[in-house]
């Protein structure tokens, strides 16, 4: 059984780079771009709109993609799945920076509502939403008031149940070896609390948390498929993610009983979700494109007529074409080199796609994408990585009592 | 008939857990396996018979853009070329509108022509009777073929398949083609080496 792992000195050298990297690009928006100062209603300081834009679509991005990890436990504990066992851990370790991400996303979201930041969110200045017949009959929904306790409940049930799946698991490496009916129980355990993470997890990402963080952003328009699109991106990047930090493991000869079976299955919810991203992407897309409904289209013709068109095709070729066909094959989904490389450009491309969801709306044609916003992303992913190292480091990479442990070993798909 | 009469060694076991190893056992000792025939698909069973990929789904990919050619041409050229009709002022070459049937006829495509394909692999047809070596192989005997040459020794054969585990031995003559043609399974594959058979 492989007991925990030390970190090597590299990973530790790239965690404190990029958390470098991040700081300075922070402290350089926070001196150059004045994020304090009002942007002005004709854009006239459009780099504070920046500041908090970038901000925005990076803690959502990066929070929704180390939530995933635990709806992906979630999901796979309610399927009865076996086969995810030996790399359990991995999920694990990246939900684990939920509570950090989460929290430096509830003061980002709290500055912009409370800082009445209405460049950014245009329904939190009152005197805007009084003449505005739109904002004011979604005012009920629309609110600071409203919008902070529930992100302010959402995240701490995310943080809260998800540490209970951990521990969950975590317990059972001291418990010594499960007989059948310890292991009946333990798994309702687990069953019950990965029930109720998942109803959490669709009332939040599945549906209010994306109309609340980012579709407001655009308050005058919605979209039904908003929520399922955004979810979707965030899936398929969390196990872009996953699948990462299981070839790192690997490279260092960890994860003795994960083998290309399990790296194969990765790859494939890899594939799936992006070509289900595709889906509702295009679902969007299309059902405004036909209706050619004004007040729909608003958002749509920014995007594909403005400035932003370039990224716009960009992220269908990223997200769509090139998962579809390099993923398509056996092999590539269990060759190392290739599998990486995808992860990389399927997080990038997702990356991208929530930065054109939020620029648009609050940037207009002003948005940049410049060293500062990847400066910001190389926070957030130094952070990441510092946290999931951590949890990493301290525990057993095998949970080497969970009763599905020998389904997993002989895992063959 | 491409194939005509052969001969074989029918060997049939009742338990999965005595059949992989006399898999194995038959094929280091050189016999040709004809196929083996089992009441559900058995997992890894066609790494030990050493079957190579199948390339049906090669096949599928390829009957796949077929179809997603055949939608975008047939629809460009009729809503462009041949009957440009104004449907709700939107442009005649209206991409999204065509994206849900370009998807359907490639679903169509490949799913057709899988089907085709893998009856055409198996030899399976209408009015086509193939020989069945053992009706129980539908239900719960596993059976396993062995192909006679010249060379083999049928006698020698059986007293394996026995030493092996089979219940029950016996030696058929059968049809092994139609008039397609028959596809050869590869005796000689790449997992040989890997596994050290």
């Amino acid at each position: 059984m492989s007991q925990s792992f030390e970190l090597p000195g590299s990973y530790k050298k790239w965690t404190m780079g990029l958390i470098g990297v991040g700081v300075i690009a922070l402290l350089y928006g926070f001196i150059v771009y004045h994020p304090f100062t009002h942007a002005g209603h004709g854009g006239e300081n459009a780099s504070s709109t920046r500041f908090w834009a970038v901000l925005l679509q990076n803690c959502v991005f990066w929070l929704l993609v180390v939530n995933a990890s635990m709806f992906f436990i979630g999901v796979t504990t309610l399927a009865m799945g076996g086969w995810q066992v030996a790399l359990r851990r991995v999920p694990e370790a990246i939900s684990s920076v939920v509570p950090v991400l989460g929290a430096i996303a509830f003061l980002i979201l709290m500055s912009i509502v409370w800082g009445g930041r209405d460049d950014i969110y245009h329904w939190v200045n009152k005197e805007v939403v009084a003449n505005d017949k739109i904002l004011l009959g979604k005012s009920g929904f629309l609110n600071p008031v409203f919008f902070s306790i529930f992100s302010a409940i959402t995240i701490f049930l995310w943080w809260i149940l998800g540490k209970k799946m951990r521990s969950l698991s975590l317990e059972s490496d001291n418990a010594g070896h499960m007989d059948y009916e310890e292991g009946d129980r333990w798994i309702k355990k687990n069953i019950i609390y990965a029930s109720l993470f998942i109803v959490v997890f669709g009332l939040t990402v599945g549906s209010t948390i994306p109309w609340l963080w980012l579709m407001s952003i655009d308050a005058h328009w919605y979209s039904t498929m908003y929520s399922w699109y955004t979810f979707a991106s965030s899936f398929v990047s969390g196990m872009s993610l996953i699948a990462l930090f299981i070839v790192f493991l690997k490279n260092r000869g960890q994860l003795e009983y994960v083998t290309e079976e399990h790296i194969h299955d990765i790859g494939k919810f890899m594939f799936a979700f992006s070509v289900f991203w595709t889906y509702l992407w295009f679902s969007q897309y299309m059902l405004i494109w036909y209706a050619n409904m004004p007040e729909e289209t608003g958002y749509f013709k920014i995007r594909v007529f403005g400035p932003y068109r370039g990224i716009f095709f960009l992220n269908l070729i990223l997200n769509f074409v090139c998962p579809l066909l390099i993923l398509m094959k056996k092999a590539s989904k269990r060759n190392y080199t290739l599998l990486t490389f995808m992860a990389v450009l399927i997080i990038f491309g997702h990356w991208i796609d929530f930065w054109q969801m939020v620029m648009p709306g609050t940037m207009k044609d002003k948005a940049e994408l410049l060293p500062f916003e990847f400066g910001i992303a190389a926070l957030f992913i130094g952070i990441i990585m510092w946290r999931a190292g951590a949890f990493l480091s301290k525990h057993s990479l095998t949970p080497k009592n969970h009763p599905f442990l020998k389904e997993s070993m002989i895992h063959h798909t | 008939m491409a194939g005509g009469i052969k001969k074989f060694v029918v060997g049939c076991f009742d338990d999965e857990a005595v059949l992989f190893p006399a898999v194995k056992k038959v094929r280091r000792a050189g016999y040709k396996i004809h196929d083996v025939y089992t009441p559900f698909p058995v997992h890894g069973l066609d790494h030990a018979m050493g079957l190579r990929e199948t390339s049906l789904h090669t096949a599928g990919f390829i009957y796949g853009i077929t179809g997603t050619t055949t939608a975008l041409t047939c629809m460009s050229w009729i809503f462009t070329k041949d009957w440009p009709l104004n449907i709700g002022g939107k442009p005649h070459f209206a991409l999204p509108a065509w994206i849900p049937i370009t998807f359907e006829l490639t679903v169509l495509f490949a799913a057709v022509g899988m089907v085709l394909t893998f009856c055409y692999l198996c030899q399976l047809s209408p009015f086509v009777k193939k020989h069945h070596f053992h009706l129980r192989a539908t239900d719960d005997l596993f059976v396993m073929v062995i192909e006679c040459t010249d060379k083999t020794n049928d006698a020698e054969v059986q007293a394996f398949l026995q030493d092996a585990g089979a219940k029950e031995i016996n030696i058929q003559h059968a049809e092994t083609g139609w008039w397609l043609g028959r596809y050869d399974r590869e005796q000689k594959l790449y997992r040989d080496t890997e596994l050290g058979y």
